[in-house]
């Protein structure tokens, strides 16, 4: 083992200015040979301007397929202490609460068995322990699930899934975006843990169209807070914004409401609800003065994904408006039709956006057993290669 | 050994156990929130009662030392209880409001500065880089701390800004982390084809696989020295790194030739306008450790730009849409080149296909 303090004059300077410095939390784990050697080799890639890392072998905890990714130094003879630095994914407690109790049980389980380093959260939502050897994985295992935590996913599989603060803080939340986000983890454990999709499938949860998860940008499958009634207007409230003076509630209200649904006349703030997109500008800009309707749940988007493999696309409708109560028995069964079909057809590393794309969204819903409806697209199509089917000659009302 | 059964499938723990008294008595009641200073504020609950969330910085990479730091913190000011953001922030939650600033002075000391709320600019969602990474491009936290220690003011409040500007960084197109669709994405690019070691190919790689991951068809199987290896057709390859990814003789890192792009305007709110992408900016920056001057000049610039000129609530991307691209370019400053002009698939859909056009002076050619 290596015991040598290596230098870093490079990452020194890392350790000035205000923002809080990583290379200061890696120093405060510094006494551990695998933490020196790790900055050892950083120094290195800093001196070089390339990394030093190789990726992948099959490393991982018995029964399971995901949670564990595989790291390998390529300088382990230099800096043999961390030669072997895998990481292990932790799936994090909803909405990323902790007790004071809860997060000194991951960091002793962590000063046992691995570097006493962390990254407070991967960016799936994961709690990352970064760095550890092979023969530690299982200890570590045994250890977590003794004490109520279990394996994020990685891989081929359901990846952990996350959920915005939703009604633990926040007054926007449209559904129980916790609440979900647990019963959903906990239904697909099997799913979770074995990887055996074609590719990664995430799941967010978001309880208003603010999506503080991006679960837009980065999951395959975004539930979205929204609402179909009015939205709630306290009149007192915005006459009090308005005198206030801090909101023009023509100008930074009404004339930017994507709609132009809203209109203000000095005293009354009136809305059209029916031609709202419920897109949340007034009720960000007016807190206190308005808040989504009542009768709430989520819109389904499907399909998002980084541009890997075949570009990056961002989630579409597939179901407008659904309630979100338990036991979402309804979500799952659809949840698992998608998850049928697209392993059976869909290509290694095709995720379920670009399957869809590969093989139509209309022929989609047709496996899936969902009716085509308006609102999944922004328009309907302009070119007239169409592929008729004989479904076209029924009459309307007709079974085809 | 200890001889009891192994536990599996067990899931997260359950966050109820996690949550305040305050907001378990209050889930899904809460009436609305203000913020009282940078870094913290008071969510008010239909009952009357208040929670305070104190908001600190982190580098996402965290020492177990820190995490009991924060342990011991929570325990003296806020009953134990503590979250953290989906930005990678620690959030203090309190019931009592004269502990907000002995917290805060705490923190401080430690060198966790707060702040963050509302139009400001918070943390910088990023990726693992040379700590961790194997397909890295660049660094993540030495770049994500050397632009949040120039961006500081915005994120403490002592400068502010029209709208949220939310930035990120991710090391390779893989993009772990929503960079596609950020105010400011700062983004780790390869800009060479792989440098394969054909003796290394048929031990470490499955050939059929290899040729598959290549998004582009620029991977072929090939007879180099009579042994199978593959070749790849470089004016094919725009350098994502697949192929990497599933075979470690293809090595894409390249000291001189890695650097680092930057794109900007997209979003995901659904606020007023819809979310999207965001679009290139810079092409090409250089590596430049440990702090990053130039990527530091230029994610600086476009802020200040921004911040001068965009309307109260416009993102980014609402403000470059509502001034026009050439605008934004002129503006800026930053060179116009071919390389914003897509040519990948679907390539056309960014062509403009009409005369709007801001006619000015110095558009001519
Ligand atoms: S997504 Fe909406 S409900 Fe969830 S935390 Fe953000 S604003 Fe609140
Ligand atoms: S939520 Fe959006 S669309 Fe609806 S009224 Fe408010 S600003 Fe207009
Ligand atoms: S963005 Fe690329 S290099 Fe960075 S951590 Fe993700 S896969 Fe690795
Ligand atoms: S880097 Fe990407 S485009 Fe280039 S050969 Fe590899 S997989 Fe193909």
């Amino acid at each position: 083992m290596s015991e040598k303090k290596r230098e870093t004059p490079l990452l020194d300077e890392l350790e000035k200015g205000p923002w809080p410095s990583f290379v200061k939390e890696l120093k405060k784990e510094a006494a551990r040979p695998m933490v020196q050697d790790l900055l050892g080799q950083l120094e290195r890639s800093y001196e070089e301007k390339v990394g030093h890392w190789k990726h992948g072998g099959l490393v991982g905890v018995m029964g399971y397929g995901g949670g564990v990714i595989g790291r390998y130094s390529d300088l382990g003879e230099e800096f043999p202490a961390c030669a072997e630095f895998h990481t292990m994914r932790i799936n994090q407690p909803a909405g990323w609460f902790y007790t004071s109790t809860a997060l000194r049980t991951i960091a002793d389980i962590w000063d046992r068995h691995g570097s006493g380093v962390t990254n407070m959260h991967g960016s799936t939502g994961d709690i990352i322990l970064l760095g550890t050897k092979t023969q530690e994985l299982e200890p570590t295992f045994a250890e977590l699930t003794e004490h109520g935590f279990d394996l994020g996913g990685s891989g081929s599989d359901m990846r952990t899934p996350s959920a915005c603060v939703g009604p633990a803080r926040c007054e926007w939340a449209c559904y129980d975006t916790l609440g979900a986000v647990y019963d959903f983890t906990m239904q697909f454990q099997d799913e979770l843990h074995r990887p055996a999709f074609p590719y990664k499938y995430k799941l967010k949860f978001a309880g208003c169209p603010n999506d503080c998860v991006a679960s837009v940008a980065r999951s395959d499958m975004s539930f979205i807070g929204t609402w179909r009634d009015e939205i709630q207007v306290d009149q007192e409230q915005v006459k009090a914004y308005a005198a206030s003076g801090a909101i023009d509630v023509q100008k930074d209200v009404c004339d930017r409401c994507p709609t132009r649904c809203m209109s203000w006349d000095g005293k009354t703030l009136a809305i059209d609800d029916v031609n709202c997109v419920k897109c949340m500008h007034c009720i960000n800009a007016m807190p206190r003065a308005l808040a989504p309707g009542n009768d709430r749940g989520a819109a389904i988007l499907i399909g998002a994904k980084a541009p890997i493999v075949g570009g990056a696309l961002l989630s579409s409708v597939f179901v407008p408006f659904i309630k979100m109560e338990p036991p979402y028995e309804e979500i799952k069964e659809l949840i698992g039709r998608i998850w049928d079909i697209w392993s059976e057809h869909g290509k290694n590393r095709e995720r379920v956006g670009e399957f869809i794309q590969r093989i139509g969204l209309g022929n989609f819903l047709e496996q899936i057993g969902l009716d085509p409806v308006p609102e999944m697209i922004v328009a309907p199509r302009a070119n007239p290669y169409i592929f008729y089917q004989d479904d076209v000659f029924a009459q309307p009302g007709e079974e085809a | 050994m200890s001889s009891a059964p192994r536990k599996t499938d067990i899931g997260p723990p359950h966050f109820e156990q996690f949550l305040p008294p305050v907001i378990k008595k209050n889930y899904g009641k809460w009436k609305g929130h203000e913020i009282i200073k940078p870094g913290v504020m008071v969510h008010v609950a239909a009952s009357g009662d208040k929670l305070f969330t104190v908001r600190a910085a982190t580098p996402r990479l965290l020492s177990i030392a820190t995490l009991r730091l924060f342990a011991d913190l929570a325990d003296k000011y806020s009953g134990g209880h503590l979250r953290f953001t989906s930005r990678n922030n620690v959030e203090f939650l309190l019931s009592d409001p004269a502990n907000v600033d002995p917290l805060i002075a705490e923190l401080a000391r430690e060198g966790y500065g707060v702040g963050g709320i509302g139009p400001a600019i918070s943390n910088i969602v990023h990726t693992q880089g040379w700590v961790h990474c194997h397909s890295a491009a660049s660094d993540a936290s030495g770049v994500v701390k050397s632009v949040m220690d120039e961006l500081y003011p915005y994120f403490a409040g002592t400068r502010t800004l029209p709208g949220k500007l939310r930035v990120a960084f991710a090391c390779c197109l893989n993009m772990c982390g929503a960079v596609h669709c950020s105010d400011i994405a700062i983004l780790g690019v390869h800009t060479h084809p792989p440098k394969i070691n054909d003796k290394d190919v048929p031990k470490m790689c499955e050939i059929p696989s290899v040729v598959a991951s290549c998004p582009t068809g620029a991977v072929r199987p090939a007879t180099v020295d009579g042994a199978s290896s593959v070749e790849v057709i470089q004016e094919q390859c725009m350098y994502c790194g697949n192929c990497f990814t599933v075979c470690p003789a293809m090595k894409m890192a390249d000291a001189e030739r890695d650097g680092i792009s930057i794109w900007v305007g997209g979003k995901v709110s659904n606020a007023r306008s819809e979310p999207k992408f965001s679009k290139l900016a810079v092409p090409f920056l250089p590596n430049n450790p440990p702090r990053w001057p130039e990527v530091v000049a230029a994610v600086s610039n476009l802020v200040t730009v921004y911040a001068a000129h965009a309307r109260k609530f416009e993102r980014m991307g609402e403000w470059i849409e509502r001034i026009g691209w050439p605008q934004f370019f002129k503006l800026t400053g930053i060179p116009f080149t071919k390389y914003h002009i897509d040519d990948f698939r679907h390539a056309g859909e960014t062509f403009r296909r009409s005369t709007h056009v801001r006619q000015s002076k110095e558009a001519e050619t």
